[in-house]
């Protein structure tokens, strides 16, 4: 096994989810299988072989730092689930 | 319509009656936009009256896959947590397309969050297959796929992380096509895998495709990945030519597991490429092998972390019922996300998490550039490689759904090109014995669509592909 009900419900708090108890019967073993098939990549031999970034010589991207309008404060909230004066309310922070 | 033989309202009606008329078999659509498509039309028309000039896609009614922004229409993914989401921005592509005036005839279902090779896990309910309504269109863009081959669309915009566009093209009889990872800019599109993801058309042949290639690619400074070249002409590789052309075949892509009748259209069409005066020769790729583990382990980190923005803070659905922050992120995601993205959001935040980093994720991007070089190694002596696009045809709906490792297996041909950036075609090819579509897979070196295109369009006139679903 790869992977066991308490690594199950550990990485499911990493994750912000949650799965009842019968979903971790059902998703351990799955999860496991998957593991499993991907890591047959450990038997490559890749020595000093480079990781691979943008699959194309691409380096970063930047662009001059001058403050602009881009998106209005009444566009950024035409989404909320709540907002109040002009931000986004969420529950009490825990 | 130049011509002023048949008018734009009339072409948006009769794919908008089309629309009415199958799609309660077919469930392509999330949403059909009727009555701001005919406004459209008519707007178009009264643009023709006037005698403007018309470009392209000016007045054609166009689905787009619910993946990309369109700014004031619903944009879902087709899950839960996005279903009350609208854009207050168009993406990249839907700015070029405006540029033309192309109509949208509405947002086109999915895979939730493009994960899928059946499209059945959508929270609007599952895609069927024109060509038989027990079956599936393949996924992710099943419902790209599907529109255009049940006439429900002229063509369509779909998305391609590992195999979404090329796949269902392949198992719904139509043309899909992805371009080199860079060319075709990710603004607007909702992130599923960052490295891997490409905008690309689904069309009724490579004509149309051409065309539309012209209008989608190009540089957008507010992608930074996106590559700044120049964009040729691609209606100008549209050549009916191919002597000379050196084609390989990866043995691994011929192996078992192929359907023996998938694999007698490809060695058909390999057979008409050589009467034309091409050379076709058998080669290995030797860490194909391994292509399917790399993406399971980059796919799913990569959207363990894009996905992790969907909160309930900002926009999308919020679970109402936590009274702290915490248990709402956790009701919120867990309530808001299916099966199949759950699952994949936990094998990437276990590839990524501490003490699994090293062994996982950057072990996978060390095998991820070796591959890269194999190909490099192959496309300095070949133009093109060809392979099936999917091993099967269409498979019956529910048959794959409860072993996702089977269903992982759908695009063991596809991912590898995603891998390595590359561009890549899926044709029809021919019909099985269950009068079901076969796709023949045309992949180019980076930046060379233009091999890529001039191969797809002499073999779909030698193929002579003509069947249409009967529906």
């Amino acid at each position: 096994m790869r992977i066991s009900r308490e690594d199950v419900k550990h990485i499911a708090k990493l994750a912000e989810l949650e799965f009842s108890d019968r979903e971790i019967d059902k998703i351990t073993p799955q999860l496991d299988r998957i593991l499993e098939h991907v890591a047959r990549i450990s038997a490559v031999n890749t020595g000093d072989v480079e990781p691979a970034s943008h699959v194309l010589d691409v380096n970063n991207v930047f662009r001059q730092d001058v403050p602009s309008q881009t998106v209005s404060r009444e566009d950024a909230l035409k989404n909320a689930p709540l907002e109040e004066e002009g931000g986004f309310r969420v529950p009490r922070i825990d | 319509m130049e011509a002023k033989e048949v008018s734009c309202r009339e072409i948006t009606s009769s794919v908008l009656s089309r629309i009415e008329e199958v799609d309660g078999d077919i469930n392509a659509y999330i949403r059909v936009e009727k009555e701001r498509a005919l406004k459209h039309a008519d707007g178009i028309d009264a643009r023709i009256a006037k005698g403007e000039k018309l470009e392209d896609f000016t007045g054609i009614p166009i689905g787009i896959k619910d993946n990309i922004c369109t700014k004031g229409i619903n944009t879902t993914c087709a899950s839960k947590i996005l279903d009350n989401y609208i854009p207050i921005y168009d993406a990249g592509v839907i700015q070029k397309l405006n540029s033309q005036d192309y109509i949208l005839t509405g947002k086109l279902n999915m895979d939730e969050f493009a994960m899928g090779s059946s499209n059945e896990n959508s929270f609007f309910g599952p895609v069927s297959n024109p060509w038989d309504t027990s079956r599936v269109p393949g996924g992710s863009s099943g419902g790209p796929a599907a529109s255009v081959a049940a006439g429900e669309a002229v063509c369509s915009l779909g998305s391609d992380t590992g195999g979404s566009i090329r796949q269902p093209a392949s198992l719904c009889g139509v043309v899909g096509f992805k371009p080199t990872y860079g060319l075709v800019s990710r603004y607007g599109l909702v992130a599923f895998a960052s490295s891997l993801d490409q905008i690309g058309p689904f069309t009724r042949d490579m004509e149309d495709c051409a065309a539309l290639l012209n209008i989608i690619c190009g540089h957008d400074r507010r992608d930074s990945t996106s590559l700044d070249v120049e964009v040729p002409d691609y209606k100008g590789f549209l050549r009916d030519d191919i002597k000379g052309m050196k084609i390989g075949v990866p043995s691994q892509l011929m192996a078992a597991g192929i359907d023996p009748e998938v694999k007698g259209a490809v060695d058909s069409a390999l057979n008409l490429a050589l009467d034309m005066g091409a050379e076709v020769e058998e080669i290995s790729i030797p860490n194909l092998e391994y292509a399917l583990n790399v993406y399971y382990i980059v796919a799913p980190s990569e959207a363990s972390s894009n996905l992790s923005r969907f909160d309930g803070v900002r926009y999308g659905y919020r679970d109402r019922s936590a009274s702290t922050l915490r248990s709402m992120y956790r009701k919120t995601r867990t309530r808001g996300f299916g099966d199949e993205v759950k699952r994949r959001i936990m094998i990437g935040t276990y590839c990524l998490s501490a003490g699994y980093y090293d062994a996982y994720y950057e072990k996978a991007l060390k095998v991820r550039t070796l591959l890269r070089r194999d190909f490099d190694r192959a496309f300095s002596t070949y133009d093109v490689l060809i392979s099936p696009t999917s091993p099967t045809t269409a498979f019956r709906k529910g048959e794959k759904m409860d072993d996702p490792l089977t269903m992982y297996m759908c695009d063991i041909c596809t991912i590898p090109v995603n891998l390595a950036g590359l561009p890549a075609v899926s044709i029809p090819a021919g019909i099985s014995g269950e009068n079901l579509p076969i796709g023949l897979h045309i992949i180019g070196n980076a930046l060379r669509e233009d091999n890529v295109i001039r191969m797809a369009y002499t073999l779909e006139k030698a193929i002579g592909f003509k069947d249409i679903p009967d529906l």
